[in-house]
């Protein structure tokens, strides 16, 4: 119970860091509808739905990207990481905490992707959004990690998408399968696989991302 | 409380220090000197639990949660006011009665009237004051201080003073000015 009550506690700081300093959220959404609009304009008008879709997954990944590069800002630039490392909250919690934020981040992005998406596209379908919803809790458990591991480097910004993007490879796959195909079941399953086992990884192996 | 035997830490090639052979016993307050680049910093870190010896053995008989670090970032938030940040560690640390101590603290240090002011704020010698907040904040039995006097004005040194000496906890504290603290010291370890 300890466990979940510091996550809450950092993330619970995280969002409040970013109400007060507003420097992720806007961007992601300026970022997001952008894009869209980029691809709308882009796309031959006899691209199918199918090509929209892809796109939207084009979108997904690089808007988390731009939030992840943000994740750990506060962290590093005011050395608060040693802080938190150094108390008892365990250290995976921090983890957690982070994953949550980015999470919630993400989430809130989409909330005007995907209708500004079914504007300029097409609709989506419910297995679409499931797809969605489960790859973002993949992108953003595997997302926190790389991106404490690449803030500890001076090339952070090269580092992140050179570790992150590689790592999304499976999530693109499996959400654009189970958004275009007829049966997207195995498609689900295999995000929620993923989801699961990298989840597990982070978790176990984050200690070693924060200490010398 | 410490027991340190041949400690060494490098960074690839570089040798931070090595060798190094330190007990602190329940209650010391020992003196870490030496110049700039020696390894004081790089020790305290160590002794936290933030890094690891390269070689060597080292122990510290100390819970994670009753040790209190004063490191040269006061680690705090600067988007966040000395209540809130000192709040989020009061959650982490379990503190009890939490609000209480938290306003003796701010009250102590000189910081209660800019308590819900932002960190980013405050001028160094505010930021270190937050900082010694910070680390008494769950009362620790063991208490590493690196250069806790830099940047603070007379009276803010003369309220660290006051604490060193109304405390029991342990005390490791690295400075290249020992003169202030040389009184208290019971131990001394010069690094090269």
């Amino acid at each position: 119970m300890r466990y979940f009550t510091d996550v809450a506690t950092l993330a619970r700081k995280d969002l409040l860091l970013e109400v007060r300093a507003r420097d992720t959220l806007p961007a992601m959404l300026l970022f997001v509808v952008a894009a869209l609009v980029v691809f709308h304009f882009a796309l031959p008008s006899e691209a199918g739905d199918v090509a929209g879709l892809g796109l939207l997954w084009v979108a997904i990944v690089f808007t988390a990207l731009l939030g992840l590069s943000r994740a750990w800002v506060a962290e590093r630039e005011q050395g608060v990481q040693d802080g938190l490392v150094l108390s008892p909250a365990d250290r995976s919690a921090i983890w957690l905490g982070k994953a949550l934020s980015s999470l919630a981040f993400l989430l809130l992005a989409e909330a005007i992707a995907l209708p500004a998406f079914w504007i300029f596209f097409t609709g989506l379908d419910a297995a679409t959004i499931a797809g969605v919803l489960l790859a973002d809790i993949g992108i953003c458990a595997v997302g926190a990690f790389v991106a404490a591991m690449s803030t500890a480097t001076r090339a952070r910004e090269l580092l992140l998408p050179v570790l992150f993007l590689p790592l999304a490879i499976p999530l693109v796959v499996g959400g654009v399968g189970a958004s275009v195909v007829d049966g997207p079941g195995r498609y689900l399953a295999f995000l929620a696989l993923y989801d699961a086992l990298f989840a597990t990884i982070c978790w176990a192996s984050f200690e070693y991302v924060v200490t010398e | 409380m410490i027991h340190a035997r041949g400690l060494t830490k490098r960074y690839g090639e570089k040798r931070v220090f090595a060798g190094i052979e330190l007990d602190v016993a329940v209650g010391d307050f020992t003196l870490v000197t030496g110049a700039n680049g020696s390894g004081k910093t790089t020790l305290l870190r160590l002794l936290a639990g933030l890094a690891a010896p390269s070689a060597g053995t080292l122990r510290v008989d100390a819970e994670r949660e009753r040790v209190g670090y004063v490191a040269h970032e006061p680690l705090v938030y600067r988007e966040l006011s000395a209540r809130e940040n000192l709040w989020l560690y009061a959650r982490l640390y379990r503190v009890p009665e939490a609000g209480e101590r938290i306003g003796m603290l701010l009250e102590r240090f000189g910081l209660w009237d800019v308590r819900d002011e932002r960190v980013s704020s405050y001028s160094r010698g505010m930021l270190q004051r937050l900082a010694l907040c910070r680390a008494l904040l769950h009362e620790p039995d063991l208490l590493l201080l690196d250069e806790p006097h830099s940047a603070l004005d007379a009276e803010g040194s003369e309220l660290l003073d006051a604490e060193l000496d109304g405390s029991r906890a342990t005390f490791v504290v690295a400075t290249h000015t020992p003169e202030r603290l040389a009184a208290r010291a019971t131990a001394r370890l010069a690094l090269q």
